[in-house]
């Protein structure tokens, strides 16, 4: 994009940055736009769970129910309770929200187009989605309120424990693609079984703990049956209990984003991003993108299916499948896998 | 041009924050304006190339240790006026601390003028390589390192079993969780069906 500019007459530096602004742009509004439908859609496959119809009187089949929830919490007055901490009350939705949209810098859409190719995207990923308990942590202590509080506090033993086992996973995959960048461990799994099947969830080796990352992203985004941090049963909505309009939105407008964002990176690591399922020559004639958002659209419907059907943990066991199942697990299996990558001469 | 901005505005930032550090009344902004520090030392460490220590900066300093910081000093119920009454006693140990950290950075500094430290050029670039940040590291760390790199290893595994003995008591008033008779359990085991006759009450 930045030549683009540059053939309109600016100069290097400043094409430079007028193609990074249009490129954050060109990912921002599709994804706000993105998480309204995924809202939409989620509830209606919710209420298909349940047998209901779920949002079905705003618009065609319902599709504009966001759309009006969102001009409802806009047209509503933020209510700041005088016992907060007003400022940091205020910071905590916009960090939240703020962080759930700059991971997508790293993450690539198809062949060669992303924001920012760097060779750290899968650890620039990484440490983004180590911040995102930082929103909810504040949002918790600022209330000041107890079942926020409370929340807080869960919110940031559950994502640090999950965050472990997920690097763990991470290496597995770095190690077999050789490389951090995102592009390259999409280009890892071009015809990685048999030459043929474009994935490495289909390794036998890998699919568990392509599974233990659905589980571990599902623990990291704070979704059912995960969701301790706002178990409406016994700590009211935990961290939003307090928030309303605007700022309860961009929770929730960010909590989605980061769900997609989950989703997205389950496509990259170990189902092949952009690339078709098999490498057949007529599949390439689709674009990439496509490929991706159907991916994308395929993991977001686990998602729902286990949060319209998982009951929710108790958060014992939550601490227990971190700590006692996933980690030793996921710390065996880079072994296992450092060891078969060495066996076969992988790194020669 | 945009390197020498982006460099003074992390500085600058870096220098204010940790300030503010020092400064913020409260314990739990204090705690906040480091994690700013750490976001702009993270900046800067981008702008010398040096990427991969830039992100673990953040995936350590910022995404593990500082949360623990902050999850301390929240529960902490701490007495300022307290905390301030011993401010005139220990200017002049402050004073003292503060002119050896000034001492050494002048030493610092005047050494790597001098060249001796061959890690950087003088004039404050990082030396420029095809290899990528995490390679040319691995390549140190498991070859010419890998002695020092293993007892690091070694010392922080030992602090870890020692602060777990140390802490971890057992408790004999605590009730423990027993996972597999739980998930071992059938609704049989708890439930039954009864087809009770209307007006005669249900035996339990």
């Amino acid at each position: 994009m930045t030549s683009f500019f540059q053939s309109i007459g600016l100069s290097y530096e400043g094409a430079w940055f007028t193609a990074t602004i249009a490129g954050i742009l060109l990912i921002a509004f599709p994804l706000m736009l993105a998480v309204a439908l995924i809202i939409y859609s989620e509830r209606k496959l919710w209420a298909a769970f349940a047998l209901r119809k779920g949002p079905n009187v705003v618009g065609p089949f319902g599709i504009l129910q966001s759309f009006a929830d969102g001009l409802k919490v806009f047209l509503q007055e933020t209510i700041i309770p005088s016992a907060s901490n007003r400022g940091l009350f205020l910071i905590a939705p916009i960090i939240t929200f703020t962080v759930a949209l700059m991971a997508w810098a790293v993450i690539p859409f198809d062949y060669g187009v992303v924001l920012s190719d760097i060779n750290v995207g899968l650890l620039y990923v990484l440490a983004i989605s180590s911040l995102g308990v930082y929103g909810i942590i504040i949002a918790g202590w600022a209330s000041n309120s107890k079942y926020p509080f409370y929340s807080s506090m869960r919110a940031a033993a559950q994502m640090i424990s999950y965050e472990v086992s997920i690097g763990f996973i991470l290496i597995c995959v770095v190690l077999w693609a050789g490389t951090f960048n995102m592009g390259g461990i999409i280009e890892g799994q071009k015809g990685h079984i048999f030459g043929f099947i474009n994935a490495y969830g289909f390794n036998p080796l890998l699919f568990p703990i392509a599974v233990m990352f659905l589980i571990s992203s599902m623990a990291e985004t704070a979704r059912a049956p995960f969701d301790l941090t706002e178990a409406e049963s016994e700590i009211v909505a935990g961290y939003q209990t307090e928030y309303s309009s605007m700022a309860f939105a961009l929770f929730w407008l960010g909590e989605y984003a980061n769900v997609l964002l989950m989703c997205a990176l389950n496509a990259i690591l170990f189902w092949g991003g952009h690339l078709p399922p098999v490498d057949w020559a007529p599949l390439y004639l689709v674009p990439g993108i496509i490929w991706f958002f159907a991916k994308i659209l395929v993991m977001f419907f686990i998602f729902a299916w286990v949060k319209a059907t998982v009951p929710r943990y108790r958060y014992d066991q939550l601490m227990r499948l971190g700590w006692k199942i996933f980690l030793p697990i996921s710390l065996f299996w880079v072994f296992l896998v450092s060891g078969y990558l060495m066996y076969i001469g992988h790194f020669e | 041009m945009i390197q020498v901005l982006s460099f003074y505005i992390f500085a600058a930032l870096l220098i204010a924050s940790a300030a503010m550090v020092i400064f913020a009344r409260n314990p739990v902004h204090s705690v906040l304006w480091l994690i700013v520090a750490f976001f702009n030392a993270a900046g800067l460490m981008v702008l010398i190339g040096a990427e991969f220590i830039a992100m673990l900066l953040v995936i350590v300093y910022v995404g593990a240790v500082a949360v623990l910081f902050l999850f301390v000093v929240m529960m902490l119920d701490i007495d300022f006026a307290e905390l301030r009454a011993g401010f005139v006693k220990n200017v002049p140990l402050g004073l003292m601390l503060a002119v050896v950290l000034v001492a050494e950075l002048v030493l610092g500094i005047g050494a790597y003028r001098a060249g001796a430290v061959k890690l950087g050029t003088p004039d404050g670039a990082a030396p420029v390589n095809e290899v990528p940040n995490i390679e040319a590291i691995g390549n140190l760390l498991y070859s010419k390192y890998i002695f020092l790199f293993e007892s690091a290893g070694l010392i922080l595994l030992v602090a870890m079993v020692g602060a777990i003995v140390l802490t971890h008591r057992k408790s004999y008033s605590a009730k423990a969780q027993n996972i597999s008779s739980q998930t071992m359990r059938r609704p049989q085991d708890a439930t039954r069906n009864v087809n009770q006759p209307v007006g005669q009450g249900v035996e339990l």
